[in-house]
């Protein structure tokens, strides 16, 4: 089947088996590796993006369900002028160790921060609560997205 | 040459002691850091690997013929086809790559396919067909070592049996129980990866996320019957390890299949072959007796404890000395019985994970002391603080302790620390969150102590050095070292090291790769900003002194007044100010090995100067508990930790939070649920890890600082301690909340409705 998604302001059109997860069309078909995989069970969120503004667990979807969708990914999100905020605190609060987790996790806070203004730290917890760190203990990932959303 | 010769810094670059951020920091969080699953080549087969349904079974036949019809496949292969030794192993060579005759545990690799198309790797595993005589398991560790043994060498993996002291010691008031510690997995988020590449010459090129880059060369090399230069293992992008990528997993397979295909291969395990395809921490049954005179003085420690290995070797025997060793906790303990054995059984083979051996230990030990202060009538903090270990103090292991050992401080500053904890008013915030059931009066809240240490670095005679080399070249250093990054944070101290002795701006890391540079020893046991943060300042420190050596040369300056400064050469006397770049135009280099101080082998009783050195650590924990439903909340978590010297703090911390999470899954949830040597939640619904909800924040009471001598820059390693006192802690607040014995974790919310067992 033909899909045309428009994957970080660009559209890409492929041809994928129907049964092609978003995240496997993004990584396999348009190289784009920045989006991991953690899981088989859509329990990690190793593969959070954006799709339409809204971050979703690219291997809970099939790419022809992102037909005609705007595609944010990791590699997406750095402006011309450098990374993201959102990148930017992750890497200056150390709220990464291998991470694996991060750019799942980046998206997950962008679109949550996008979402909910004034954020706590128990706000930010329960808004990541679907993306699992194993490395950090999640303590700095919450310092930079409060840092990232004022 | 001393390190405050290098003085009057103007540079910004941070060195020791300051929170450099990550130079791996940006591609990680921009998405371009390559992760060993990332690796792709355009002419590249898909691997995949049959695994054995059955804990035990002997093979009768395995036909392949419909596998090798399937379109798109390349290879099919079995143990046969092993080129050399047919077995691996860390300390032993027990396991088979593919298994022969017999499989030992559900999970074990029988064969593997090569196609073009991971659809068709999976056609051709399916298309395989093995006629299996399935055998009962051996699956009780408690009595393995009296049935038929289910592998040739036997049973029992290792038993040490430490005694020490006066043997008939009998304390005023003794307190004995029996524990028991579940499966833990290491859950890294990045699955198994790797790709290996075959050149002309027959050689291969191996690509894979590991901890310990030349024991793999050296292993996958002799089941290839190559030469061990013939292999080039390069660290690819490490997502989490923690132990289980110690060992082998698919390297040999990659490698069997890239040289028969003569194509590259690339393997990625999901996350269910996961957890078959790595080690686990050994589950542990202990029980103890101690012995205490009135006052609360320790006069002797019973134990027995017995660790389940599963069917191979692995690290075992390293994971039993540990628990042997520091079976009784910190303390003085003049007198003990320590039967500690590790024994073989058809469950999932058990190795490293953070805090080997001592995560067990301390659950238990620290259960006992609690016990203990009760039947003595004693504060439980009171009674560790007046057993606590000292320098000069005598081991279990009748090995005197001459490094740091601050015990007491570490005690006091983490019970004292205020507790911040507020009672939840939000319902939201009582256990079970969204799904409770308990209003607020249904909730009990418990706070209790644990106290911890380990051994740093390898011990019992093993020789793990570390080779490090340096080139100043155009005022840029570039350091090589085979030391696996996988998330701890060496990339970012070796350059701060750098920085710090050479007084440079822009170090480079080299590729971590068996190509270039000799072993930096395994990324485990809280060594490698030790060992491989010690090549690194050796080698930069011989740098040094070769540039300053030549440029007095040169000169015709006393090389005792010329210092490095910020990217100069400077002389102390004034008269001289080289620039450090146009100095080293022609480059310096240097390539060191660095050895930690030797140790010895234990003897028939356990007894022996085996360790080089120890660190300690303390939790307290606040739990909330719905007794009706069974659910915890951990509140709140304070530590403190003996830390050496700190050369990043940000990092320091990062260890502290990240080891303590792992601590509270495994008190509260973790656990690889093993029925009849089969594993039944190999997957991250049913294996639960703690979420960001699950964890509260970690309280840094203190981080204690007295420079560990021997150790480069004082630093101690930081990396387990946090997961070896965080349990106990946990498991021990749950106790005070509830009443209960709890004697074993993770705990259950049945063992909390149901703590008789009558489900
Ligand atoms: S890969 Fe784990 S949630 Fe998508
Ligand atoms: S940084 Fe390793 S899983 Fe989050």
């Amino acid at each position: 089947m033909e899909v045309s998604v428009t994957v970080n302001g660009e559209v890409r059109t492929a041809d994928v088996e129907p049964r092609t997860l978003l995240v496997h069309f993004l990584r396999d078909d348009l190289g784009l590796t920045g989006t991991n995989i953690g899981c088989d069970t859509s329990s990690c969120g190793a593969c959070t993006v954006l799709v339409d503004g809204r971050s979703a667990k690219s291997c809970t979807m099939l790419a022809v369900q992102a037909d005609g969708a705007d595609v944010t990914t990791i590699e997406g999100l750095a402006g011309e002028d450098g990374l993201h905020p959102m990148q930017e605190a992750f890497h200056e609060c150390h709220a990464l160790q291998c991470g694996y987790c991060t750019p799942g996790m980046v998206m997950a806070a962008v679109s949550l921060v996008d979402e909910y203004s004034d954020m706590d730290a128990d706000g930010v917890r329960e808004g990541l609560e679907g993306n699992l760190c194993r490395c950090t203990g999640y303590q700095n990932i919450v310092k930079a997205v409060l840092a990232a959303s004022e | 040459m001393t390190d405050t010769r290098v003085a009057a810094r103007t540079g910004t670059a941070p060195r020791i002691g300051e929170s450099a951020r990550r130079p791996d920091g940006a591609p990680k969080t921009s998405g371009s850091f390559a992760f060993s699953s990332d690796l792709w080549h355009d002419r590249m087969l898909w691997g995949g690997t049959l695994r054995s349904p059955h804990p035990s079974a002997r093979i009768r036949s395995i036909q392949i013929g419909a596998a090798v019809a399937v379109t798109g496949v390349h290879a099919v292969l079995l143990h046969d086809d092993v080129p050399g030794q047919k077995e691996f192993g860390l300390e032993h060579r027990d396991q088979p790559v593919l298994a022969g005759d017999i499989v030992r545990y559900e999970g074990e690799p029988v064969a593997i396919v090569a196609a073009d198309h991971p659809e068709a790797v999976r056609m051709a595993l399916e298309a395989i067909v093995v006629d299996y005589e399935v055998l009962a398991p051996a699956v009780d560790p408690m009595t393995v070592e009296e049935v038929e043994p289910i592998h040739p060498d036997g049973n029992l993996i290792r038993r040490i049996h430490l005694r020490h002291g006066d043997q008939d010691v009998v304390g005023d008031v003794q307190v004995e129980g029996t524990y028991e510690v579940a499966m833990q997995d290491q859950a890294f988020l990045g699955p198994e990866s790797g790709m290996a590449v075959p050149a002309d010459d027959g050689s291969i090129d191996l690509y894979v996320a590991t901890q310990w880059l030349h024991s793999d060369r050296d292993q996958v090399a002799d089941c290839l019957g190559l030469e061990p230069g013939s292999v080039r293992l390069t660290l690819a992008g490490v997502g989490g390890a923690f132990g289980a990528r110690e060992d082998l997993s698919l390297h040999v397979h990659l490698c069997m299949l890239a040289q028969h295909t003569d194509r590259p291969v690339k393997m990625v395990y999901s996350r269910e072959e996961s957890f078959h395809g790595h080690v686990h921490r050994h589950p542990a049954q202990m029980w103890y007796r101690h012995h205490a005179t009135s006052d609360g003085t320790l006069v002797r420690v019973e134990a027995r404890l017995v660790l389940d290995g599963g069917a191979y070797a692995s690290s075992s025997s390293a994971v039993i000395a540990n628990a042997t060793c520091f079976a009784a906790g910190p303390y003085r303990v003049p007198s003990a019985d320590i039967d500690g054995a590790v024994v073989r059984t058809n469950n999932p083979p058990c190795g490293a994970m953070r805090g080997f051996g001592a995560v067990q230990t301390c659950y238990a030990h620290e259960a006992q002391m609690d016990k203990l202060a009760e039947a003595l009538g004693m504060n439980p903090i009171e009674l560790r603080l007046h057993n606590a270990l000292e320098p000069g103090d005598e081991l279990l292991t009748g090995q005197t302790i001459t490094g740091t050992a601050p015990v007491a401080e570490v005690i006091r500053s983490c019970a004292e620390h205020p507790s911040a904890a507020a009672i939840a008013l939000d319902p939201m915030e009582l256990p079970g969150g969204a799904g409770r059931t308990a209003g607020p009066e249904d909730v009990v809240r418990g706070e209790a102590f644990a106290l911890g240490f380990k051994n740093l670095l390898f011990s019992e005679g093993f020789d793990d050095s570390s080779e490090a080399a340096c080139r100043l070249e155009g005022g840029v250093a570039t350091i090589t070292s085979a030391c696996a990054e996988v998330g701890q944070g060496f990339v970012t101290v070796a350059q701060q090291i750098t920085r710090e002795v050479l007084g440079v701006e822009e170090v480079v890391m080299a590729p971590a790769t068996t190509a270039t540079v000799g072993s930096a020893g395994s990324t485990s046991a809280s060594r490698q900003t030790w060992m491989s943060g010690g090549a690194v300042k050796e080698a930069c420190e011989k740098v040094r002194v070769q540039l300053l050596e030549r440029v007095a040369a040169q000169q015709g300056a006393d090389v005792s007044d010329l210092v490095l400064v910020d990217g100069r050469i400077v002389s102390l006397a004034g008269g001289l100010d080289i620039d450090l770049a146009e100095a080293t135009a022609e480059p310096v280099e240097a390539d060191v090995v660095f050895r930690h101080a030797q140790t010895w082998p234990l003897d028939d009783d356990g007894q022996g100067n085996a360790h080089v050195s120890f660190a300690f650590s303390a939790h307290r924990a606040i739990v909330d508990v719905d007794t009706g439903l069974g659910l915890v909340k951990v509140v709140e978590l304070t530590t403190s930790q003996d830390v050496g010297r700190i050369l990043n703090p940000m990092q320091v911390v990062g260890q502290l939070e990240g080891g303590a999470a792992q601590g509270v899954g495994l008190a509260v949830m973790e656990e690889v649920l093993v029925v009849d040597g089969r594993i039944r939640n190999a997957s991250f619904t049913d294996y639960l890890v703690p979420t960001a909800l699950d964890m509260p924040p970690v309280e840094i009471a203190a981080l204690i600082e007295q420079a560990e001598p021997g150790a480069p820059f004082g630093a101690k390693g930081i990396g387990e301690p946090p997961s070896i006192s965080s349990t106990a802690a946990v498991a021990a607040a749950i106790r005070v909340a509830t009443g209960l014995d709890l004697p074993r974790v993770p705990v259950r919310p049945t063992d909390i409705v149901f703590p008789e067992g009558e489900a």
